[in-house]
């Protein structure tokens, strides 16, 4: 009886993202996908710390530098992932390739948040008039298939990282309105909230300092499930050739050469794909973990 | 009904006005000039000033959107800067093709999708049921481009029982083409709707009217069939509408690895060569096409969903069947 009341007093004692934490931890298939990310983040930071110390030489070294002599090279002892086209060791291409993947999906997720974000909360915090303007741009900005419309934007500004990543922004940015709006609808009659117009806050600040942070949970999850897809479209607009350009060594543009050699190189499309489909994975695993840890529908 | 159908073809027409706006806006921030493009470096100011005279290139932003729009609903889409040729006729040609590529992924992923979700679902937690899962988290993550390399290589290069690349003509000859392509570009499509069915199917496996069907004596089938599938339907409807745009995203992909003469891998070729009416006319198209799948969808939801069916019945009507 004592110990049962205690259990109840520290459950009450617990923030929202605690609670989560702890029912996220007991689900093994996102704690697996948390590890792979952990894994990827660790790659990625490494090797911008190796190229920070070595001056770029590994990069130059390793990365770039053909070698003709090990043109196409199998998998060996010596190059476990073999070689490219031109010599290049692919394992080393390919986790030098990480931090495009990781970075410019994880970017072009959080900008498609911050261009559609806001419009959406005002959308749901005023609704009427103002909700039925903004959404039916949004539903526009839907009509156009993700991918072409990425790709119109990067033919007409020009195929870089900085124009793939505004055009993935813009392109999403639609469905975190969507999410934002509804989110932000969910609490905008609480208590707090008429508290707030109470003390004469003003609707800025009621919107970002209160409704915001309660509303961020099904954002949150949103914004981690996108990131896998995000990380797909990067490689796949890379690999039509409208996104990182060679000798970067992004995934999709990887394969993009693998394609010309695939009859007699399966090892070049296939490594980095599988790389990309593992990321993707944990991401998505990730995400779903995340949705039933934060998800009250789903906690009962 | 009737007004229900009316409404969702009505809400479409302002739509398709802002896409088609959207993309021409778009496609306005491309630098260069056209007419130099199309008349080619020697070209006299002279004669550059004329071609984008003629072209109605000096025109005001508006106007020429305007112009464009008349004209596209006279179905001209201009002509490419390329090869002189209509844009609309190239890009019908091809669109034929997008559809059947398109289609033939989307029938293939209800038709595995579907029974495997549902088999999936009745038979939770089995080895049958954690294999599909599995294999399915990996499918849906899967790049479509990466997707058609590895089928390539292993049915194309390895076994070499089917065609690498092309669209055959002649209709047996056409179908072998397509069996590679079509398959890589409902490898997510399908992903997604085996767990979508099996999350729905789970969702009403335990309800009370399907103990109850089961009390009445009704066969297995008929309450897997009837009672449970047309209750799960809704939302395996909802992400085959969803993910239509994405299946027309990944034909683009797809298109450019098989040489499939599609849309998709029109607006890849388009863009190499800068070729703005082109890509404009092609998205355009791919967009209204989605646009009028999504209706479909829609209309779809008001035959399954009796809700949505008996709003829109007249006040006799939906009084009766209470």
């Amino acid at each position: 009886m004592n110990n049962h009341m205690e259990k109840t007093e520290a459950v009450r004692d617990r923030t929202l993202f605690q609670q989560a934490w702890r029912q996220f931890r007991r689900n093994r298939r996102a704690m697996i996908g948390l590890f792979i990310i952990a894994f990827l983040f660790l790659v990625v930071v490494a090797t911008i710390l190796i190229d920070l110390f070595t001056n770029d030489g590994v990069y130059t070294q390793y990365v770039v530098k053909q070698n003709l002599a090990n043109k196409l090279a199998k998998p060996s002892l010596q190059h476990i992932l073999g070689c490219d086209e031109f010599g290049r060791d692919m394992l080393f291409r390919i986790l030098w390739g990480t931090k495009y993947s990781l970075l410019l999906g994880f970017s072009a997720v959080t900008l498609s948040f911050l261009i559609g974000g806001p419009p959406g909360m005002f959308a749901g915090f005023y609704g009427g008039k103002v909700d039925n303007i903004i959404m039916r741009v949004m539903d526009i900005f839907m009509a156009c298939p993700f991918i072409l419309l990425a790709m119109a934007i990067v033919s007409a500004l020009g195929a870089s990282t900085l124009n793939l990543l505004i055009a993935l922004g813009v392109s999403g940015m639609a469905s975190f309105s969507r999410v934002a709006r509804a989110a932000v609808m969910s609490v905008k009659d609480k208590e707090f909230v008429e508290a707030a117009r109470a003390v004469g806050a003003s609707d800025f600040t009621i919107i970002f300092k209160y409704i915001l942070p309660n509303a961020m949970a099904p954002i949150l999850v949103q914004l981690t499930l996108r990131i896998g897809s995000s990380i797909l479209y990067v490689a796949g607009l890379s690999y039509i050739g409208l996104g990182i350009q060679p000798p970067t060594p992004e995934w999709g543009a990887i394969l993009t050469a693998a394609k010309i050699y695939m009859r007699n190189a399966w090892h070049i499309s296939t490594f980095p794909g599988l790389f990309l489909v593992i990321t993707v994975v944990a991401f998505n695993l990730f995400g779903d973990g995340l949705r039933d840890a934060l998800d009250p529908k789903l906690k009962k | 009904m009737f007004r229900y159908v009316l409404k969702r073809f009505l809400l479409v027409i302002p739509v398709l006005l802002g896409a088609t706006f959207l993309v021409f806006s778009i496609m306005e921030m491309t630098p260069g000039d056209p007419a130099r493009l199309i008349l080619g470096n020697e070209a006299t100011l002279e004669n550059i000033h004329s071609l984008r005279e003629e072209m109605g290139l000096n025109d005001p932003f508006l106007v020429r959107y305007t112009r464009f729009l008349t004209n596209m609903l006279r179905g001209d889409l201009g002509t490419s800067y390329r090869n002189n040729l209509e844009v609309s006729k190239q890009v019908l040609q091809r669109l034929k093709n997008t559809m059947i590529l398109a289609g033939a992924a989307v029938l293939i992923a209800v038709v595995i999708g579907i029974p495997v979700g549902i088999i999936s679902a009745i038979k939770q937690y089995t080895a049958f049921d954690n294999i599909v899962m599995m294999v399915t988290l990996f499918l849906a993550a899967s790049p479509v481009f990466w997707m058609g390399l590895m089928l390539v290589i292993i049915f194309a290069l390895k076994l070499g029982i089917l065609p690498a690349a092309g669209m055959k003509s002649g209709f047996p000859a056409m179908l072998v083409s397509l069996i590679l392509p079509a398959f890589t570009l409902s490898s997510n499509t399908l992903a997604i709707i085996a767990r979508t069915t099996r999350a729905s199917m789970l969702e009403v496996v335990r309800q009370d009217y399907i103990d109850t069907a089961r009390a009445k004596g009704v066969s297995e089938y008929r309450i897997t069939v009837r009672h449970m599938l047309t209750n799960a339907l809704i939302p395996i409807i909802t992400i085959i509408g969803i993910s239509f745009g994405g299946l027309l995203g990944g034909s683009v992909v797809t298109e450019s690895i098989f040489a499939w003469p599609g849309v998709g891998r029109f607006v890849v070729e388009s863009i190499n060569f800068k070729d703005t009416p082109s890509i404009l006319a092609s998205v355009v198209m791919l967009s209204v096409f989605s646009t009028f799948v999504n209706l479909f969808v829609d209309l779809l939801y008001a035959f399954v969903d009796p809700r949505i069916k008996s709003q829109y019945q007249s006040g006799k009507g939906r009084l009766s069947s209470k």
